[in-house]
């Protein structure tokens, strides 16, 4: 067990090399262009020349490339992000509370998935072949095919604009909260949906399911506790893979919901491009999915001992 | 002497016409393959058939008749500038076919090839290989596209690299995989010991067998292609304006939502039908060309 996190721990080191490599690409290979739309046409050729020579040396993009990785390194261990290009605020402050919003909304969508998948999930393979199974099945296969901002608007039209219950634009509330995680929570539901319905149905086939019958325990408690915990792993995998979903998900209805998250900003800022807080957004982003993966992959020990005596 | 016995090793166990036609009789049986089939039939005709079935040019812009409701002259009706919603979705189909294509080519050229390399161009190449691989897997995948856009500006052709960037991956370890599992299969024995090169078996051995495998996956990896490179052209990081791509034409859709549902609702359906069709036509693929899926 001790082991097998140990190593598991290992393996994240060249992983976080590998993010930081490439979120340290962003800035290497876009800079002289936003550092000189940062001065064309407000001042004369050589004055910007000097100030773009001036930033160049700010942000080390005179050195080499591996000393600028170096320092880039050095200052994401100092928890230093840099500052914005664009309003010289530090990055740190700019996506600090935009983090928790997004962090906010991506837990609620997950909460709103995992009840609807798996409510939906269990019920289609218990109620196999029935119209409930094809009604939800159905269902499921809509919200696969469904992209996230357009039934992002299909709710909004419904319920802030016909039915007029919920605000069209964030507010930061409880009640801007609603709609956008019921969105991105609606959309990984039907991926999660999918796959609770063919593990449960795998494991419902199995004999033990038939034994527990057999002895007449009570339909819920098999579904509950012999089938559900052994189909949990391959529905844990699942919710793994749709934290990644979720969190980039969450970027695309922070800007249909005007939800204040670092996805609203990181779109804003690759527009104008502020390399810094792309770079940051991104950087912070992945980190989380990695730490997330991370914990994913130690609850399996947890809920499947065997896992850790394997290789 | 030894190329043609080559040749005829290759041909062997490949599926033969008659296979070929009892899969593709399923398929035409098989009722969400039917429905998909029809989706996917009418998108490529829209995108090939060109400007001659447009009822009016998508681009051209009508102050006089902005915002009109769906009627029998604009079936979708217009939009802000006055253009034909219509012609624009029908116009629009060429664009989200080529983004489909285009990145799917992409992702599936590099990552087979990576995945070729690591299976087996030895343990270095492995490690070095997956080590790539799982750098590109850490990140969520919405973001490593905007990584990319990042870098190389937003523009249409933005977008469909970076959707090939991020299908990258999951073609490596496909491949990958399937080659360590024929690696020592008995047909790849008999090209080795014919004297074919590792090159040989890799590219013109063990790449046409996995072929099939490669078309289920591509058949659910283009739609969600599809999605992605709509939902960069939507973050305004895609296709930009004035060209009717489907994403792109509802960035401004917030603005429409109380005035002008359709301006909101045309896109939206054009790319949630079309989607839905392309992933039953996928899965009707799967039941055809997997027999082991089909038993469940």
């Amino acid at each position: 067990m001790a082991n097998y996190v140990i190593r598991r721990l290992l393996m994240i080191i060249p992983i976080i090399f590998g993010i930081l490599f490439l979120t340290f690409l962003i800035k290497a290979l876009i800079p002289t262009d936003a550092v000189s739309a940062l001065f064309s046409g407000t001042v004369s050729e050589d004055k910007a020349a000097e100030a773009i020579a001036q930033i160049r040396e700010k942000y080390h993009l005179d050195l080499p490339w591996y000393r600028q990785f170096g320092i880039y390194v050095w200052d994401v261990m100092h928890l230093d992000l840099g500052e914005s290009v664009r309003t010289r605020q530090p990055v740190i402050d700019e996506i600090g509370f935009r983090y928790v919003n997004t962090l906010i909304l991506a837990f609620s969508a997950l909460i709103v998935a995992i009840v609807v998948g798996l409510v939906t999930g269990m019920l289609s393979a218990y109620f196999k072949n029935t119209w409930i199974d094809v009604t939800s099945m159905s269902v499921g296969m809509m919200g696969i095919s469904m992209p996230a901002f357009f039934l992002g608007f299909v709710l909004i039209f419904i319920f802030s604009v016909q039915l007029r219950w919920l605000p069209v634009i964030g507010r930061g509330d409880f009640q801007s909260l609603i709609l956008p995680a019921l969105t991105l929570g609606f959309i990984e539901a039907a991926a999660l949906s999918r796959v609770t319905r063919s593990s449960m149905l795998d494991v419902l086939s199995r004999e033990y399911i038939r034994t527990a019958r057999a002895k007449g325990m009570s339909e819920s408690y098999i579904l509950f506790r012999h089938a559900l915990p052994n189909a949990f792993l391959s529905i844990l995998t699942m919710i793994g893979l749709q934290i990644g979903n979720l969190l980039g998900g969450a970027f695309i209805i922070e800007v249909i919901f005007g939800w204040h998250g670092i996805g609203e900003l990181a779109v804003k800022a690759i527009q104008w491009r502020d390399f810094t807080i792309t770079q940051a957004v991104i950087l912070v982003s992945a980190g989380t999915y990695v730490f997330v993966n991370l914990i994913v992959d130690l609850l399996y020990t947890w809920v499947d001992p065997r896992i850790s005596y394997e290789e | 002497m030894t190329d043609m016995i080559l040749e005829e090793q290759q041909t062997f166990g490949k599926p033969t016409g008659s296979n070929f036609a009892r899969a593709m009789r399923r398929l035409l049986r098989h009722r969400s393959g039917q429905v998909g089939g029809g989706v996917v039939l009418v998108l490529v005709f829209c995108a090939l058939a060109g400007e001659s079935i447009l009822p009016y040019d998508p681009l051209s812009i009508d102050p006089i008749n902005r915002l009109k409701p769906p009627s029998a002259e604009h079936f979708f009706g217009t939009d802000e500038l006055g253009r034909d919603l219509f012609s624009r979705i029908l116009y629009g189909s060429r664009y989200t076919l080529m983004i489909g294509l285009v990145s799917t080519v992409i992702a599936a050229t590099f990552g087979i090839t990576m995945g070729l390399l690591a299976g087996g161009g030895g343990k270095w190449a492995d490690m070095l290989i997956m080590r790539v691989v799982d750098v590109l897997l850490a990140f969520p995948y919405i973001l490593l596209l905007l990584a990319v856009v990042a870098i190389l500006g937003p523009s249409l052709w933005t977008a469909m690299i970076a959707v090939g960037v991020g299908g990258m991956p999951g073609y490596a370890r496909l491949i990958r995989g399937e080659v360590l599992a024929q690696k020592d299969a008995e047909y790849v024995e008999a090209m080795r010991a014919l004297g074919a090169s590792h090159l040989r078996i890799l590219f013109g051995t063990i790449l046409p067998n996995v072929l099939p495998q490669m078309v289920i996956y591509a058949s659910f990896t283009i739609p969600l292609a599809i999605l992605a490179a709509a939902a960069l052209s939507f973050l305004g990081l895609g296709a930009q304006p004035p060209i009717p791509e489907w994403g792109a034409m509802l960035v401004d859709a917030r603005t429409f939502l109380r005035t002008a549902w359709w301006v909101v609702a045309a896109p939206g359906m054009a790319i949630f039908v079309s989607i839905l069709g392309m992933n039953l036509f996928g899965n009707a693929l799967r039941d055809v060309l997997d027999p082991k899926e089909m038993s469940k």
